[in-house]
């Protein structure tokens, strides 16, 4: 990667958070789809015998969520809504579309990403919270049944809900070349950042062409 | 425990197109029969259970009332519960009943299980846990309307009342009912046994028992344990039987409804994400680097080729 004339999109802290998580959460999506759908019922190995991978889908959901604190306070700044982002909301259609036209004045992160990130955040928080419900043989006892029959049926919404949407999440950095490279190096090119995140391209140009260093990631 | 010398009508977590053995087309439904106006609270048929199945739970403490262990638990599969209620007239009666695993016909452990083969129900109707497929996660207990499986601790496995799955295939009775000294609990075919609880429930009638009759509810498709109760219009009095005990809609809503719905969920977006790369293509910077080349003014150097 030719760094010099690539722009650092996600420092080396946020990737290794991103794919420890991604790891762990591969795991436990497994072992819980492999519930969910009993004819499923092989992808349970990734984590050894039925028995182990309930043992460890709870401990390796823990780590997803702490991860998923940690980047929620590294990310949160960039994902607040802003006006522009009806803009991209308007031009929904010609960006699924690949038609690159006006300018959609996108910061670090779409309306869309920032749609996501949202609901990562939120469904992983029902999740946690469900799941301590549900949890043997450590926390459940503690629930009335009523209760862990909610948590139980929370919980397979809100894991579904969640797989999806990191389906959408894997199929965008898929079809958007240059992505998957730009959270495993860090790195993108400048035309990337241009052609699709315009607007933070201009404010990280900026500065390096005004040589006013800013210490903005 | 593993009984393969009975067809097994259900699996838990095993779809319909690949049914469990059926071909034995001789086999009879049971039933247990437990008429509570003839329990004397002996607690026999607790012992005979932990004799049979080879259980010895802790020996607990008292916690005031006659029910000894106080609950249910991973080693004792079957409880006499002693409920003092006072009728109209002020005259105490004592209610007597053994709780344990009713043997459901509509089983909402069975449909709460994940673990393929954990809980099977045999064409007797005996809903049996499979311990060794059994992965602790506790959907059973969620599952149950009675609140009867228990997680061990020792083996974060669960358990209850087999109804002595491994006795009646070969053409016994469970250990309880061969051991109730007062006759109080009966063993047969459902058939039979509804009708020896006919005319018991007419004696009792007969005898001013009004409301005496018979428990084995609908809401689960019937039992295949069921009561002689004489206050059988209020069974809640019989530490809190359920009158009307059914599967939770949330527990069908989860497994009924949900299940296929996620499946579409994932065909959508797959087959959508799919369709999607097919008809539009990747989205590449290409274009924008070739008719481009000089993206800003400090950028004669860029080149991306290699990445």
């Amino acid at each position: 990667m030719d760094t010099k004339n690539a722009i650092l999109r996600t420092k080396f802290f946020d990737r290794m958070c991103h794919w420890i998580m991604v790891a762990c959460f591969f795991l436990v999506a497994m072992s819980g789809l492999s519930w969910f759908f009993p004819s499923l019922n092989w992808l349970g190995n990734v984590l050894g015998t039925p028995q182990t991978a309930r043992i460890l889908h709870p401990f390796l959901g823990t780590v997803v969520f702490c991860l998923l604190i940690v980047m929620f306070f590294r990310f949160v700044h960039h994902n607040l809504p802003v006006k522009t982002d009806v803009v991209w909301f308007k031009n929904v259609v010609g960006v699924l579309m690949n038609r690159h036209g006006p300018k959609l004045q996108i910061g670090k992160y779409n309306a869309g990403q920032k749609i996501l990130f949202w609901g990562i955040m939120s469904l992983i928080s029902v999740l946690f919270m469900t799941g301590i419900v549900a949890w043997r043989a450590y926390f459940a006892a503690y629930f009335p049944i009523p209760v862990i029959r909610i948590a139980l049926l929370a919980h397979s919404l809100a894991g579904l809900g969640l797989i999806l949407l990191v389906v959408g999440h894997i199929y965008m950095g898929l079809w958007v070349r240059g992505s998957i490279t730009g959270m495993l190096t860090g790195y993108v090119s400048r035309a990337w950042a241009k052609q699709h995140h315009d607007r933070w391209y201009e404010e990280k140009i900026a500065p390096t062409a005004d040589k006013t260093a800013k210490p903005h990631s | 425990m593993s009984m393969q010398s009975q067809d097994i009508i259900r699996r838990s977590a095993t779809n319909g197109i690949t049914p469990s053995p059926q071909a034995r087309s001789h086999t009879e439904e049971v039933a247990k029969l437990i008429d509570v106006s003839l329990c004397t609270g002996c607690k026999g048929c607790q012992v005979a259970c932990s004799e049979w199945n080879d259980l010895r739970d802790e020996v607990g403490e008292n916690v005031g009332v006659y029910d000894n262990p106080a609950d249910l638990t991973p080693e004792t599969w079957t409880v006499i519960r002693f409920d003092e209620v006072e009728d109209e007239t002020g005259r105490l009666e004592w209610l007597l009943r053994k709780e344990g695993c009713m043997h459901c016909a509509e089983p909402g452990c069975l449909k709460a299980c994940p673990s393929p083969g954990a809980i099977v129900q045999f064409a007797n109707g005996i809903v049996d846990f499979q311990s060794e497929q059994c992965i602790g996660c506790g959907y059973c207990v969620a599952g149950c309307p009675f609140d009867v499986p228990r997680i061990s601790k020792k083996d974060n496995r669960a358990y209850k009342c087999t109804l002595c799955a491994d006795r009646v295939a070969v053409g016994q009775e469970p250990a309880c009912v061969k051991t109730c000294p007062t006759g109080a609990i009966s063993f047969g075919s459902k058939a039979d046994m509804k009708q020896l609880a006919a005319n018991r429930i007419e004696e009792l009638k007969g005898r001013g028992h009004e409301g005496a009759g018979l428990y084995d509810p609908a809401g689960v498709g019937g039992t295949h344990v069921m009561y002689v109760l004489t206050h059988a219009d209020k069974p809640q009095m019989y530490h809190r039987l359920p009158e009307n005990p059914y599967i939770s809609p949330i527990v069908r809503g989860w497994k009924e409804w949900l299940k296929p719905v996620g499946a579409l969920g994932f065909v959508a977006t797959l087959a959508g994400a799919f369709a999607h790369y097919v008809g539009v293509g990747p989205n590449t910077t290409e274009d924008i680097e070739h008719s481009e080349p000089a993206l800003a003014p400090d950028e004669e150097h860029h080149s991306e080729g290699s990445e």
